[in-house]
């Protein structure tokens, strides 16, 4: 019941919608769900509305970690323990 | 005839009206031909190969879409159904069925598309036919259309050759023409780079000559998309299609569309892409030879045949591996 | 930032199934682990890369009742197929056009006359009841916390507009009840429940502790792509490596503990808790939402004075016990020999999310199983 995209916020309109973009698709998405949207955040999007924006700090740190645990995997040629990996919040 | 115009029952009974039609709308865009002087039937030249025919109706909705309209693709879709026999396309039959009050402003185009597709795939239209209908009894308009080609020399192609070990290719990225479908439903409001990818490829196949005989199957997935081209190759044999993934050609707008309503880009229609089944030790020269052609720039292979029990499976990017289904019905959005 | 092809990338998913095995044989355990992903997105979204193949066999993952679809009942439906043969217009998701009713379909009915129209955003349905003033049009609103927020938006904005030939036929429920009652049922052996990333992003992180507590068993709110449900995944045999019992929290990047509350405001303005009746589960306090009474105006049921039953289940089908967790979609008697997506006897095949679709469709182990 999730389905639900990541679009970029190109174009704000009236009455609370935008127009959002993902990879050259465009769609007039309804983002009056959001507080304070701006044209360039990057939202989720789900049956038309956006329903929370998208927080690239939180992203790049997860894929930090994710690389981290790759980097463990490749350097001991064993899993590391989770308390190697580090402190998951 | 004025842009204006729209069509009426008359022009359709076979009398002044009909052949008022023909003479401004037909003969100027497919002369010369054998349609001069509007013979019941053509007489066509002797072939120097077998002749190769096929037959197909086109009852599209919509009429127009981005990249075409129903008369580009029928011209593709008849001209393919040639090509992936191995056959040069020659002569083209046209019937035409309008709902009465069709507007001129909308069949010109359409028929100009048909001229020009037809000049561009070299193929002539030699014979065809028009009939109106009342209101309602067909959705603007439906048009069947017939092709005649001659076999290449060469080809030897039969599901029965298809084998353990072969490759799958395909020429280019899947899934346009569904796609840009989909974006003319104004329900579903979506808009962008997406074109129909309808198109000949009979230079496809001709650049093949060479390796015609390490070409064992061919054909273009339409309707139902590439998941459906490959189950109807599989059904009845003992054989599995085992499909990268991550190798799959998909144009990025076309995967936004299709993740964004949650349909495979399996299931979308393509209207000018080849499949072809080849032994695998042909791969590199097939590829190679295509991707010199524009419209093969982006060609890859996909996949390869296994023994197995009529499945096409994926090894998806992650590692896993999950059944291809068939497109169960006609494509509804979904939120879930 | 690549949102999707970063959370797909194959290296990091290998490592992340690597280490997941080695946490497992480390535990030791004699049985599978049972992860619940309550969400029916989950469910697809794993089959659809393989990866319940990939974690088995000491991780089983086991899909819940997070399938909007395969929990309501077919009284809905027969309600929705009633509002329709009256002549008012439907619009509805295209999640519901092949479900059986107790007789029927919404595509039957369509192919028979009805006007009912796909749409991909409810507020579709706002726009067809403008173009259309004199007729009636109903939206079958159906839909876990995710899409009540587009729900009542939708409401919101006919209500500042002025249309009024608009209404909503709800089967709105709520995820932390039902998550909460299925891990205080005696059969149900799970070990960790999945948590679903975009109901999460509405009802916030938070949400889940009450669960957590009383579950006693790991909660971890995941995202959708493919490392999303490994790192999710991941996380839960985490704690089991530590003896821990925790509500987690890996979809950051969508999900703040608070949710969002503008959305979270809207439905508290329009709608309440209510008992709600699922499919397989039967009636759960407070398990649902409905209009509150000042908007009973816009409720299909009151407006149009309907009496909804649950309606008739298809005999033989055991798409309740397969929503619990309690039956695998492959060990239905049923299961891809009368049923199958062209002929569903439930919805769990029919629906896009359906457990039973998954399986068919992206297959069981048997299904994708090398040998021919």
């Amino acid at each position: 019941m999730c389905l639900a995209m990541p679009m970029q916020i190109v174009q704000l309109m009236e009455s609370g919608l935008a127009l959002c973009e993902l990879n050259g698709v465009h769609r007039q998405v309804d983002v009056s769900l959001l507080d304070k949207p701006q044209e360039g955040d990057y939202v989720i999007v789900h049956a038309g509305f956006a329903i929370q924006q998208l927080d690239p700090r939180e992203a790049e740190e997860q894929l930090t970690f994710l690389a981290g645990l790759v980097r463990g995997a490749a350097e001991d040629h064993r899993p590391p323990s989770p308390s190697e990996a580090g402190v998951w919040r | 005839m004025s842009q204006e115009t729209t069509i009426r029952l008359d022009h359709g009974v076979g009398g002044r009206l009909t052949r008022e039609f023909i003479v401004a709308e037909i003969l100027p865009r497919f002369l010369p031909g054998p349609l001069q002087g509007l013979p019941d039937a053509a007489v066509l030249p002797v072939l120097q190969g077998p002749p190769v025919f096929t037959t197909d109706s086109y009852v599209v909705q919509p009429l127009e879409f981005p990249g075409g309209n129903i008369g580009s693709l029928a011209v593709h879709g008849t001209v393919n159904d040639l090509a992936v026999c191995g056959a040069r396309p020659l002569w083209l039959s046209l019937a035409l069925i309008l709902e009465e009050s069709f507007p001129m402003g909308r069949l010109a185009p359409i028929l100009d598309a048909v001229r020009d597709a037809a000049m561009s795939c070299g193929i002539t239209v030699a014979t065809g036919d028009t009939k109106v209908v009342p209101r309602g009894q067909c959705d603007g308009l439906y048009l069947t259309a017939s092709g005649l080609g001659e076999a290449l020399p060469g080809f030897a192609l039969s599901l029965g050759r298809i084998g353990p070990g072969d490759r799958v290719l395909v020429s280019g990225p899947i899934g346009a023409h569904g796609a840009a479908v989909l974006a003319t439903r104004t329900e579903l409001a979506f808009a962008g780079d997406l074109k129909s990818d309808s198109a000949s490829v009979y230079r496809l196949v001709e650049a093949l000559q060479p390796w015609a005989q390490e070409i064992h199957f061919m054909r273009d997935p339409t309707r139902g998309g590439l998941a459906a081209a490959l189950h109807e190759i599989v059904a009845d044999l003992p054989l599995d299609i085992i499909l990268d993934e991550a190798c799959l050609p998909v144009e990025p707008a076309v995967r936004a569309v299709a993740e964004l309503l949650g349909i495979d880009p399996l299931h979308l229609a393509s209207e000018g892409r080849l499949l072809a089944l080849c032994r695998s030790e042909a791969t590199e020269s097939i590829l190679e030879v295509w991707r010199q052609l524009p419209e093969g720039r982006q060609a890859e292979c996909i996949g390869y045949v296994a023994s197995g029990r009529s499945r096409v499976l994926a090894q998806t990017a992650v590692g896993g591996r999950r059944l291809v289904d068939w497109p169960h019905g006609r494509l509804l959005p979904r939120i879930c | 930032m690549k949102w999707l092809s970063d959370f797909r990338n194959p290296q990091t998913g290998r490592v992340l199934l690597e280490q997941i095995r080695a946490i497992a044989s480390r535990l030791d355990r004699r049985k599978p682990l049972r992860i619940m992903e309550v969400c029916g997105t989950h469910t697809m979204v794993a089959a659809r890369w393989g990866l319940p193949r990939l974690l088995a066999p000491e991780v089983r993952l086991v899909s819940g009742p997070g399938c909007p679809v395969c929990v309501t009942v077919p009284g809905y439906l027969d309600a929705a197929l009633d509002l329709a043969r009256r002549g008012h217009v439907l619009v509805t998701f295209g999640d519901l056009m092949h479900v059986p009713a107790s007789a029927g379909t919404l595509a039957e009915a369509q192919a028979e006359g009805a006007d009912v129209r796909v749409c991909y955003a409810p507020d579709h349905a706002l726009r067809v009841a403008t173009e259309l003033r004199q007729r009636e049009v109903v939206f079958l609103a159906v839909g876990f916390e995710t899409t009540v927020a587009p729900i009542v938006a939708t409401l919101d904005r006919a209500r500042r507009v002025g249309i009024r030939n608009l209404s909503f036929l709800t089967a709105l429920k709520t995820i932390p009840p039902v998550l909460e009652i299925l891990s205080r049922h005696p059969s149900l052996s799970v070990d960790g429940f999945l948590c679903p990333g975009h109901v999460s992003a509405i009802i916030g992180s938070h949400s889940y502790e009450h669960v957590c507590r009383v579950a006693r068993i790991p909660c971890v709110i995941a995202g959708f792509e493919p490392l999303d449900i490994l790192l999710g995944v991941w996380t839960i045999l985490r704690q089991f490596d530590r003896g821990e019992v925790r509500l987690e929290n890996v979809y950051m990047r969508a999900v703040r503990p608070e949710g969002n509350p503008r959305a979270l405001r809207l439905i508290q303005q329009y709608l309440q808790p209510c008992a709600a009746l699922w499919r397989g589960l039967g009636p759960l306090p407070s398990s649902g939402l409905e209009w509150r009474p000042q908007y009973r105006f816009w409720d299909a049921v009151h407006r149009f004075e309907l009496s909804p039953t649950a309606g008739i289940e298809p005999p033989g089908c055991r798409c309740g016990e397969v929503i619990q967790g309690a039956l695998e979609p492959e060990a239905c008697p049923l299961f891809a020999r009368q049923c199958s997506p062209e002929t569903p006897v439930g919805p769990c095949m029919v629906s896009s999310e359906g457990s039973c679709a998954a399986a068919y469709r992206y297959g069981t182990d048997n299904a994708v199983a090398e040998k021919g």
